[in-house]
């Protein structure tokens, strides 16, 4: 009995130790700062912007899973048009170097600059804090915290706001806000 | 004497330390900043064989780096916008350094969306454009460029409007011209330009008025021709209730689409009947019966 112990208490010491560690880190969400101030030019409702910014953090999340796992069907929840494309083209880009991305968003400083009049666009700035593990052939050739801004453009479709446009943009570039 | 001795042992070990990460050094050197499909060139110093990858969610490259020399980027190798990570990887090193692809300065495409499709004359700031403004490689122009709308009507008179681009989109309202009509609605900015139309409607009926003429038994109805306030014809099909009521008490109601610009029907001639015309919330004249001859 005791061997029976000393034989499966580790393993299972251990697995209990991985699966722990595994839920630890499924539970860890991003810290999420939306700014409350909108681009308009269409005045965005309460509900719309949770919404949104809802829909656009689950984008860094299927985002994530398709890079991780080089798989391009988890795109389609959250992408559509340009930011979609692009997306599957880097998933097709790992496969055939034999490359994963681990993409870990830490933290999200989010701003809704833009909202077209129709209603059918909705644009926002994103200053996020992510980690990239850069995984070649099953060998982790290295972890970088990266601070970057991101401009995301959203449409709505039949459920959801899906990314149409999805792409860093250096602090340096800036521009007035155009009114007719 | 021994402590000496330890002293330079744990002197020459860190000397040859260093050395032998200095062996594996590369010197990796990037751009801060590449425009889109540009070529360009990563130095990196090597001493021994190595693995240059560039990543990030917008594209991903790997090189294999000999030692000694620099990697060409060839024209359109990267040209997806993005922060880029580069890593050069050697067997004893990683190097890390980041930078920015950006959109080429050149648009050659604009994704233009016109709202409403279809909608009345003379409507303020009734109609808007959003433009979207993409490189040759379908990245957002997020540099600030100029872009003019022009909304042209059917009898040639324009509206214009100059914009500057935000974060790569550009947008007006715009009033909807007198005249109805299909208008050209148009987008232009650094010679690429997208055109939209926009069917202009005439508005609610203005002034609706009927006559009347006894035949017999029967009185025959007809409105003049219909137009709105800017004087365009009312859609043909846009439906003219006329109603009947004697003594205040409703007798006959006859809804009549427009046809040619006017509707006509009959009702009972039934002396001291009154006789009204409506269009949606627009009223008409009445018509007392026994004035009718």
């Amino acid at each position: 009995m005791k061997a029976d112990q000393r034989r499966f208490g580790k393993p299972l010491l251990l697995a209990v130790c991985v699966f722990a560690t595994l839920m630890l880190a499924g539970s860890e969400q991003p810290a999420v700062q939306v700014d409350p101030e909108a681009g308009g030019p269409r005045s965005l409702e309460a509900q719309t912007r949770a919404a949104v910014v809802r829909d656009y953090l689950q984008a860094w999340k299927s985002l994530s899973g398709a890079l991780q796992e080089n798989r391009t069907d988890l795109l389609d929840g959250s992408f559509v048009g340009t930011a979609k494309e692009k997306l599957t083209d880097t998933v097709r880009e790992q496969q055939a170097l034999g490359m994963m991305m681990h993409y870990r968003d830490l933290s999200h400083d989010l701003k809704i600059v833009f909202y077209s009049p129709e209603g059918l666009s909705i644009q926002l700035l994103d200053t996020v804090q992510y980690e990239v593990q850069v995984i070649d052939h099953d060998r982790v050739q290295a972890t970088q915290h990266l601070s970057t801004r991101y401009v995301a453009v959203l449409t709505p479709t039949e459920v959801r706001w899906k990314v149409r446009v999805f792409q860093a943009q250096p602090e340096s570039v800036t521009g007035q806000r155009s009114e007719p | 004497m021994k402590q000496r001795a330890i002293v330079l042992l744990t002197v020459l070990l860190i000397a040859g330390f260093d050395l032998a990460r200095a062996a594996g050094r590369t010197g990796l050197q990037v751009p801060k900043t590449v425009e889109a499909g540009n070529a360009f060139t990563i130095s990196t110093n090597a001493t021994v064989k190595a693995a240059l990858y560039i990543v990030s969610p917008a594209q991903v490259l790997r090189r294999d780096v000999q030692p000694g020399a620099s990697v060409v980027l060839a024209e359109g190798d990267l040209h997806n916008a993005g922060h880029y990570l580069a890593l050069l990887v050697t067997p004893s090193s990683t190097e890390k350094a980041e930078f920015d692809v950006v959109a080429s300065s050149q648009t050659t495409a604009v994704s233009f969306l016109a709202k409403p499709s279809r909608l009345p004359v003379n409507l303020p700031e009734g109609i808007s454009g959003v433009a979207y403004v993409f490189d040759t490689f379908h990245n957002l122009v997020l540099k600030p460029g100029p872009v003019t709308f022009q909304l042209s009507d059917a009898g040639g008179a324009a509206q214009t409007r100059n914009v500057a681009t935000r974060n790569g989109v550009a947008w007006v309202k715009m009033n909807s011209a007198p005249k109805a009509g299909p208008a050209q609605f148009q987008v232009d900015t650094g010679g690429v330009a997208n055109r939209r139309v926009v069917q202009q409607v005439p508005g609610d009926p203005c002034n609706l008025r009927m006559s009347a003429k006894r035949s017999g038994e029967r009185v025959v109805l007809e409105t003049e021709p219909v137009r709105d306030c800017s004087g365009n014809a009312v859609s043909d099909g846009t439906v003219i209730t006329f109603t009947q009521t004697y003594n205040g008490r409703s007798e006959a109601t006859v809804d009549v689409p427009l046809k040619r610009d006017v509707a006509r029907t009959e009702l009972p001639a039934r002396e001291g009947s009154v006789i009204s015309v409506a269009t949606g919330v627009v009223m008409g004249n009445e018509i007392r019966m026994g004035d009718v001859r």
